[in-house]
């Protein structure tokens, strides 16, 4: 199974090349930041964290939506999902990877680490939050390895992956709601300090994760012999539809409580996402694309006959994840940092060694992701032969 | 139904929400058995200071404390405020109380300059979210500490702390420390490397020495800076500390969140 992953064509390996030439371009940045400190970045004392914190709040829901394909599949026992629940699980894999990546880059002293485990802290929710990602890594893992050799094999997978399947559901759901705990529970930050984060992040991941999934799945089809099924497409479309539906309520009812309570300290986080707060006013238009994308993206993704066309779901699917991306690898951290506790504003906008040091952590999450699916596909095509 | 069957369904229904909501309870429990520790350190001893406003005014009373702490623990002066540290310093009295001011408040009150340090909670929510337990409440005195060598550099305390009192060094502090014409740095006190966080530790290491805090002792040294800066042990009923909170008008900041700042300020 393995040997796969050396075995390809041109289109693979260029592939291959060109996520690893942009993680060298991440890895000279990080060298740079390594030797000169956090300074490089955009970040300051009011604003302590952004993009790759941010980043890692927007693949912590990437990872955990793959269970909406693992529930539908083993729980209801929806056949269709047969040859996608692997590249979910795939996607997880990859998408906590680069969870674990942008913590590590984000961290003052790296070479620290190890502290976290060598010094437990089951107060931090940063402690829950390391046990639960390594853990969903871990299930997946074996989940995705045990269950792909049995198919090619021809045999059903050992029993006892039966309940690891089973636990891997609610871990999914505890890996975004601790996630969402980190930010929810600082009295300190008005902005997050809602009840509503968590399901918030849970609704947004079940929309953004299972569009990046249609996106692959579109590629692969077009690409390679392997199809995952126009079924199995359509219904994840469907799933990302009443996702979408249900986080866009989630947004307003949290404004509505800002707006009509007319709190100052509720409401200068909302004046300074969609109008500016005295003068500042960065994410301004990030907001409303954001709004925009979301509302086209419901209205058209409600409509059967507008989700049924392949050429329109591709460009609905990527608008839902720039949506979201904008909603929570953007703004969400960001925002929680203004005004400052001593009623600063200070505004952030990363840098380019910043950026890029981002961008070689999606490289890698790719690079791992494009070998995993090369075996899959690889894989598929000879059961399909045979 | 039978008693029996009602006890068992009361057990297991204990049991599914228990096992449902495992992380809170264990979070709840660990909140309790830390709240015990807490309590109990403030019964030994808990150093809290005292800020008269009115003698704070005085510009040089705070320069002078700012100055004498700096120097005694290395402070770097890096002129960016996006990468300034520091452990006192001053901020407008409206930003210091938000809900001591409103629209009619005179200008001079709201503008007036403040000195502001970490509180050293009761409750400190930096504590509570150290994944590293590298900053800790110290039992024996209710010091907010912070271990500079367990320190991962996640920032998570910064987003935690409610009064913005912790720096990180975003890069070498050592470059920014002001030296004296040998080189020397101006104490021996441990300068700290770039990717860990830093804040006010109410002097312990002159504590363990007996004396008081650098900055208590640089304000009373000034003309008009007697008692504009007074610091003891709250669990002590005869502290001088405990004497002006029990006479005067008092406040602390943010209150109503319940991390109970142990730095006062006489209004």
């Amino acid at each position: 199974m393995l040997q796969d992953a050396f075995r390809g064509g041109r289109k693979y390996w260029v592939l291959l090349g060109i996520w690893g030439a942009l993680v060298v371009v991440g890895l000279a940045a990080y060298g740079r930041q390594l030797s000169e400190g956090l300074h490089i970045t955009g970040m300051s004392q009011d604003v302590t964290w952004g993009l790759y914190i941010s980043q890692f709040t927007f693949l912590v829901g990437v990872a955990a939506s793959a269970v909406m394909v693992v529930l539908p599949y083993y729980l209801h026992n929806y056949k269709a999902f047969g040859r996608m629940v692997i590249l979910g699980e795939g996607l997880a894999v990859s998408a906590v990877l680069m969870c674990a990546l942008f913590i590590l880059v984000d961290m003052g002293q790296p070479m620290r680490v190890m502290n976290v485990f060598l010094h437990p802290s089951p107060n931090s929710l940063m402690f829950w939050d390391t046990q639960v990602l390594f853990g969903y890594l871990l299930l997946n893992l074996v989940i995705g390895v045990m269950t792909f050799e049995a198919e090619r094999k021809g045999a059903p997978p050992p029993r006892w992956v039966k309940p690891l399947i089973y636990l891997s559901i609610p871990w999914a759901i505890s890996i975004h709601t601790v996630t969402a705990f980190l930010y929810s529970g600082l009295e300190a930050r008005t902005f997050w300090m809602t009840a509503i984060l968590a399901p918030r992040f849970l609704a947004s991941a079940f929309a953004s994760g299972p569009s990046l999934l249609i996106l692959l799945a579109l590629i692969l089809r077009r690409f390679t012999r392997f199809d995952p099924g126009w079924e199995a497409i359509q219904k994840l479309a469907t799933i990302v539809a009443y996702a979408m539906v249900v986080n866009l309520f989630f947004v307003l009812v949290e404004l509505f409580t800002g707006i009509y309570s007319d709190m100052p300290h509720h409401l200068h986080a909302f004046e300074y996402l969609f109008v500016g707060l005295e003068g500042h006013s960065a994410l301004v238009p990030w907001m409303w694309i954001g709004a925009v994308l979301t509302t086209v993206t419901v209205v058209c993704l409600l409509i059967p006959s507008v989700r049924r066309q392949e050429r329109l779901l591709a460009p609905l699917c990527a608008a839902v994840i720039l949506a979201i991306w904008i909603e929570k690898g953007l703004a969400m951290v960001v925002t929680g940092f203004i005004p400052s506790p001593l009623g600063q504003i200070t505004e952030y906008a990363p840098t380019a060694p910043e950026i890029a040091i981002s961008v070689g952590v999606y490289a890698l999450g790719f690079f791992v992701l494009t070998v995993l699916y090369k075996v899959v596909v690889n894989v598929r095509e000879r059961l399909e032969a045979t | 139904m039978s008693e029996d069957r009602r006890t068992f369904l009361k057990e297991a229904g204990c049991a599914v929400l228990g096992l449902g909501c495992g992380l809170p309870f264990v979070r709840g429990a660990l909140a309790i058995t830390q709240h015990g520790s807490e309590e109990e350190a403030q019964s030994s001893s808990q150093w809290a200071m005292v800020v008269d406003l009115e003698k704070c005014l005085n510009d040089e009373v705070r320069a002078v404390s700012a100055a004498a702490c700096h120097r005694e623990h290395n402070v770097p002066d890096i002129p960016d405020p996006d990468d300034e540290i520091d452990w006192i310093w001053d901020e407008k009295y409206q930003d210091v109380f938000p809900d001591q001011v409103h629209e009619h408040s005179p200008a001079e009150m709201r503008e007036m300059p403040v000195l502001v340090l970490c509180n050293h909670c009761t409750n400190p929510p930096c504590v509570r979210v150290c994944p590293t337990k590298a900053t800790w409440k110290r039992e024996s005195d209710g010091i907010v500490m912070m271990d500079q060598h367990r320190c991962i550099g996640c920032r998570y305390c910064m987003a935690a702390c409610p009064y913005g009192s912790r720096s990180f060094n975003w890069r070498d502090p050592r470059a920014f420390i002001q030296r004296d014409d040998n080189g020397e740095m101006p104490s021996d006190f441990p300068t700290r490397t770039k990717g860990v966080v830093e804040k006010c530790n109410f002097c312990a290491e002159r504590l363990r020495e007996g004396k008081q805090p650098a900055c208590v002792e640089a304000v009373h040294a000034v003309a008009g800076g007697e008692g504009a800066l007074t610091f003891g042990n709250l669990a002590d009923p005869d502290s001088e500390v405990n004497r002006i909170l029990g006479e005067k008008h008092t406040i602390s900041r943010r209150v109503s969140l319940g991390t109970g700042p142990n730095v006062f300020y006489v209004v």
